[in-house]
């Protein structure tokens, strides 16, 4: 299938209202014998359910926490960009769309990013409107603060909260049209594979977490919001019911996956302290404003971090990237700190830690003003790690965070499965090869209020006119009873090892193969692993208990099914790619001073890669760059 | 570290429950509680018993989905912090640590130390939301909001609805819950065109849904992740009344 990307045509600023003007429309009396399924109740979820309900579809809505208002978006910290120019420091459309572009390394669609940018200022009125309690000024206007990747301030926050607030506000959206009784809600609810009739997607098979039964569901279009797929490596920031499973599945019925290696390292986390940890828990990117990061001079330098004096101390990201700095995008932060860590000048007990000080900027702006900015980051630090870091310096480490990659979406955000869209972090759209601190609020956002619920109706005006199929077309009872043998599968191997012990090996081989960097052998290496840890957990795995009732081990063990497959596919992606780009570092490619060299000849395209029974193959989706012509991303 | 667990074991929510004994070894201090508990599911695991169900989700304090009793205090020993963010260092080698659901006749169990908190979705269904359509905003600096009050809304509006109020209060009260989403919504001008509907439907709601009334004890300001004050409930009871004069 030749990959159509669907670009509007006209300049880069025409191009979302041309799309807009031709897409077809719905009349209002139409729109509610059209139903829509939403998977995952983020802000990508949530916001497209309720407006696609405020808009007069039916729509029916499923998560596998206990209320939408779980999902993990609630969790990040640091903010939401949007380029409104408040703070009268040279912002715009057309820059914040620049450093999106450049941030992820020239390797993503011109079209996409820019309409992100475009349509970032008025999600912060819709925020507004909904309630969100912004930071502001005495004077009662929005305040903002910088990120990584740029030099302007555009970033609008809510304390350290700014996902669980945005969140909040879409979840009681989500619920105003519940209680308007246009959309029905299902908790608890995981949806265990898609239906795809006469090509075209209509429904899902979803598991109820508490009695175990399977149930059918079918509509129009399937929209999947399922976030990322970073708990392939195990130990990340996301949540730990996060999952690529729904993805996953609609991969293996016929959605291409992009860029499946494209995945975010964070450099500011808590360090893994133990082998028994299941999460590492994010210190929001925001602290870079005002905390410094360094390592000592001196390998093994035993000393209390307060009694290091500045002359042995190496301010190493402001050594290598003057201009930038501790801003430096989440890739060369990363990178930068693994650089030193595997150098041997790691701090903390395993040495796997830089520290974060804030020392410099407590004697600038007082202790009452960084306490107003982070208060609540410095207490979960320190509920954490029982240590006081208005005292002394956090310890921080690159921690897996983020999935660039994703299904394969056109500029409507359907993917090559007609009628199935894929929204937010789950998707392959906007960010390229690295994401920018507090764009992804925004890209979730965006995908989920304001680009989906204007691009579903060009899909759906057309479905108006055919045969709606219900959950009793054999094709449901076939997907039914696949995931019916698959659970019966799992739960019949009764091995030896638990379903933790196969994450854990998948995270080592994960983590050390295909995190921060990359190289031939070791990615082929980690794929026949891979393979071999895919036939172990099939013939080892215990899992207890029944499939019919609530079973946590069951939910972990089918999660983890999908997790060792996803492996396979980002290790063939990233062997393919052989170039540096944005997050993914080949070692083979790269500078004399350790910086990535890109290969724009070869590798400008999007890799697309389709299911053929175990195997992949790999569609390139040729990169355009019309406006803006990709050059060596520096940020010395 | 080698602790007790007594775990509060129950099929379903007609079914009777008991506390079961679990010995655990091969625990280290800088192990979250959780990761204690995924420890003894593994080994039980292994040992062909049904794994216990508990809930979490984010393990970083904010998604509100990890919350158990534990030695008879919501949340565990520290004052305004959830589960996941507890470690085993805030316990000593040989304790015998009790963990129990949330107790509430509105939060019935779903299994073992798992409860349902749709309540307060419902809650929230009834009027924690502005009716506006999304495409209708007017530009964000449009109405200025002092600090000071867009403060104290998100004071009120960091709630993370993991019940923890209700559990510990001795009337199974749902009061600071509910307050803080109406005052958070009520503060800002965005919600004042709803506001004593609001302050009526959901307190309605509340009632509804068979939680106690508040006595003001005070307990739920303790155990709080969010540490969200009692004063709270006052200003929603003042709500309350004022939307009964006026709406």
């Amino acid at each position: 299938m030749k990959l159509d990307s669907k670009v509007p045509e006209g300049r880069l600023e025409d191009k979302w209202r041309n799309y807009q003007v031709k897409s077809q429309l719905i009349n209002p009396a139409n729109k509610k014998k059209l139903s829509v399924i939403v998977v995952g109740t983020g802000l990508s979820g949530a916001g497209a359910a309720a407006t696609l309900a405020e808009l007069g579809y039916d729509v029916q809505c499923f998560c596998y926490q206990d209320s939408a208002r779980r999902a993990h978006s609630v969790a990040a910290q640091g903010g939401i960009n949007a380029a409104k120019n408040y703070q009268h420091d040279g912002d715009s459309v057309w820059r914040m769309f620049y450093d999106t572009l450049k941030g992820g390394d020239f390797r993503s669609r011109e079209a996409n990013t820019y309409r992100l940018a475009e349509l970032s200022a008025p999600l912060i009125d819709h925020y507004v409107q909904q309630g969100v309690p912004f930071a502001r000024e005495y004077g009662g206007t929005l305040v903002n603060r910088s990120f990584g990747g740029v030099q302007v301030q555009r970033t609008f926050y809510a304390r350290g909260q700014t996902g669980q607030q945005l969140l909040l506000a879409a979840y009681s959206q989500l619920y105003k049209m519940i209680r308007a009784k246009k959309v029905k809600m299902f908790p608890r609810s995981e949806m265990m594979d898609l239906v795809v009739i006469d090509g075209k997607a209509k429904g899902i098979i979803v598991r109820d977490l508490v009695s175990g039964e399977l149930k059918r569901f079918a509509a129009d279009a399937v929209v999947l919001a399922t976030g990322g797929y970073s708990r392939v490596f195990r130990l990340s920031t996301l949540a730990i019911g996060c999952n690529g499973s729904a993805i996953w599945k609609a991969h293996k019925r016929g959605a291409y996956f992009a860029a499946p290696s494209f995945t975010q390292i964070h450099p500011t986390a808590l360090p893994q302290s133990s082998e028994a940890q299941s999460k590492l828990t994010l210190m929001s990117e925001s602290l870079r404003n005002d905390g410094r990061i360094w390592v000592p001079k001196k390998k093994n330098d035993d000393r209390k971090p307060n009694a290091i004096p500045e002359e042995d101390r190496d301010y190493y990201l402001e050594r290598r990237y003057p201009s930038f700095g501790n801003l430096a995008p989440r890739d060369i932060a990363s990178r930068a700190a693994k650089e030193r860590i595997d150098a041997g000048y790691g701090i903390g007990r395993l040495k796997n830690a830089v520290y974060l000080d804030f020392k410099h900027s407590i004697e600038r702006f007082g202790l009452e003003t960084i306490k107003d900015r982070y208060g609540n980051l410095f207490d979960m630090y320190k509920k954490i790690t029982g240590i006081d870091a208005y005292t002394t310096p956090m310890m921080i480490s690159p921690a897996a965070h983020f999935s660039m990659g994703g299904l394969w979406v056109d500029y409507e955000l359907m993917t090559t499965v007609p009628g199935l869209y894929a929204i937010g972090e789950c998707n392959f759209s906007d960010h390229g090869a690295n994401r920018l601190g507090a764009n992804s609020l925004l890209q979730a956002s965006v995908d989920g209020y304001f680009v989906l619920p204007n691009t579903i109706n060009n899909y759906l005006a057309n479905a108006l006119k055919e045969e709606h199929d219900d959950v009793n077309h054999p094709e449901f009872e076939e997907v039914e009873n696949e995931v019916k043998a698959s659970l019966d599968k799992i739960l019949h191997v009764n091995g030896t090892k638990t379903v933790d012990h196969f994450h854990r090996e998948l995270g080592k081989i994960m983590w050390q193969e295909c995190a921060m960097s990359r190289n031939q052998s070791g990615l082929e290496e980690a794929i026949q692993k891979i393979k071999q840890l895919k036939d172990d957990f099939w013939n080892d795995v215990k899992v207890t208990g029944k499939s019919n009732g609530l079973n946590t081990e069951l939910e972990k063990a089918y999660r983890l099914a999908d997790f060792i497959e996803l492996g396979i596919l980002m290790c063939t992606d990233a062997l393919e790619r052989e170039e540096s780009c944005g997050a993914h570092f080949r070692e083979e490619y790269q500078t004399k001073e350790g910086e990535a060299v890109r290969v724009d000849d070869k590798y400008s395209y999007v890799a697309a890669w389709e299911y053929n029974s175990g195997n992949f193959q790999l569609h390139q989706e040729s990169l355009v760059f019309e406006y803006v012509k990709p050059t060596v991303r520096s940020y010395k | 570290m080698r602790v007790t667990f007594k775990i509060w074991r129950q099929n379903g929510p007609n079914t009777i429950g008991q506390l079961k004994d679990y010995e655990v070894d091969g625990l280290t201090e800088d192990m979250s509680f959780l990761e204690a508990l995924d420890h003894l599911n593994e080994q039980l695991v292994l040992q062909n018993e049904e794994a216990i169900a508990y809930e979490y989700d984010c393990r970083e304090g904010i998604c509100g989905q990890c919350g158990v009793f534990i030695n008879g205090r919501a949340h565990g020993p520290h004052d305004n912090m959830t589960t996941c963010q507890l470690h085993m260092r805030s316990f000593k080698d040989g304790d015998t640590i009790v963990v129990e659901p949330w107790r509430s006749a509105s939060f019935p169990i779903v299994k073992d130390l798992i409860v349902d908190r749709t309540a307060f979705d419902r809650i929230i269904e009834s009027g924690a939301f502005i009716s506006a359509k999304t495409g209708t905003a007017p530009e964000a600096n449009a109405i200025p909001i002092p600090k000071s009050v867009a403060d104290a809304a998100m004071d009120a509006a960091a709630c993370i609805g993991c019940g923890a109020c209700v559990a510990t209060c001795k009337n199974a009260s749902a009061a600071l819950f509910t307050a803080a989403k109406i005052n958070h919504l009520n503060k800002l001008p965005q919600g004042k065109a709803e506001q004593h509907q609001r302050a009526k439907d959901m307190t309605w709601q509340m009632e509804q849904e068979g939680f106690g009334s508040c006595t003001f004890t005070g307990a739920c300001e303790v155990e709080c992740p969010e540490g969200i004050f009692i004063t709270n409930i006052a200003e929603m009871n003042a709500r309350r009344v004022k939307a009964k004069w006026l709406g």
